[in-house]
């Protein structure tokens, strides 16, 4: 894991969302209704769950390979990812409940995937609560990590399954088309693409903080 | 027969209007150039937590060199 220590993948991720807020706000966007400007929150609001996404599934790969090897740093890396995306997790889901607010009409209206994202959000609480009941500190690792790794495909499921399979508000869903398929073009993809990748990176990097000062705190609370 | 061409002809009717009426954006606010200080604030913003993270990155990197 020396990647953790470099700094050319920060810098990169730096510079693509840098790019991605000049370029989000002042490239031409589809004039769509009731969508008007909004539609520039897909920058912001969708990378928010890529990042989620990932970081979750670092801990899970981190949660199997302490369950393989037993080696303590593993699961920190697990519980450390687990925060950090629970931190991109809120950040995702009260960006969509603003921009709900302007396109739906409400800020929770109980749509099918705001519901399974509320289940999950709790979920990956309930990850922590787990860990914090648990004294034993192997015992803890242990149990948490096989609760991570069920936790993801649950989480995979209510936020990308259930919903589509019914009628939901937010795109991708239901009778509802994403926005790939009609409403974005490519002037589009050339921004959000990039911010993709560079919010991911971000998350990647805040996890790999937290971690490092988790490492701290483990050395100093263990002498 | 009649009722339903009349229905097609309404339907289309309806979404002639709807598209001529066009979709309303924030052209005014991108004429007046304000645009760019909306984007020059973000982009002060971000700048500032990029250094920030970096900067935690450093001391944490201080931290580590001393522990070994």
């Amino acid at each position: 894991m020396k990647f953790i220590y470099q700094s050319w993948w920060k810098i990169l991720g730096v510079i693509l969302v840098f790019y991605t807020m000049i370029a989000g706000f002042l490239l031409p966007v589809p004039k769509l209704p009731l969508l008007h400007e909004t539609i520039r929150n897909v920058y912001f609001h969708v990378p928010m769950w890529m990042g989620m996404l990932v970081v979750f599934g670092i801990s899970v790969v981190y949660s199997i390979k302490y369950l393989a090897t037993s080696r303590e740093e593993y699961d920190l890396v697990a519980v450390e990812s687990v925060n950090t995306g629970i931190f991109f997790y809120a950040l995702g889901l009260v960006s969509g409940m603003l921009w709900a607010k302007f396109t739906w009409g409400e800020y929770w209206s109980s749509d099918p995937k705001q519901n399974s994202a509320a289940i999950a959000f709790l979920l990956y609480c309930a990850y922590l609560v787990l860990r914090n009941a648990i004294d034993e500190d192997q015992k803890r690792a242990r149990i948490s990590a096989i609760y991570n790794i069920f936790a993801f495909p649950i989480m995979i499921v209510l936020l990308f399954i259930l919903p589509r399979m019914t009628d939901s508000l937010h795109p991708g869903n239901g009778g509802n088309p994403a926005f790939g398929r009609y409403d974005m073009d490519n002037n589009m993809r050339a921004v959000l693409y990039p911010a993709f990748i560079g919010w991911i990176l971000i998350s990647v990097w805040i996890a790999t903080l937290r971690y490092r000062i988790r490492l701290i705190e483990n050395k100093q609370n263990s002498i | 027969m009649t009722k339903k061409l009349i229905f097609i002809a309404i339907l289309l009717a309806a979404n002639f209007v709807a598209s001529a009426q066009g979709v309303e954006m924030a052209d005014q606010l991108r004429g007046s150039g304000n645009i760019y200080v909306v984007v020059a604030t973000i982009a002060i913003v971000f700048v500032g937590i990029a250094i920030y993270l970096f900067a935690i990155d450093k001391r944490l990197s201080k931290l580590e060199k001393n522990k070994d």
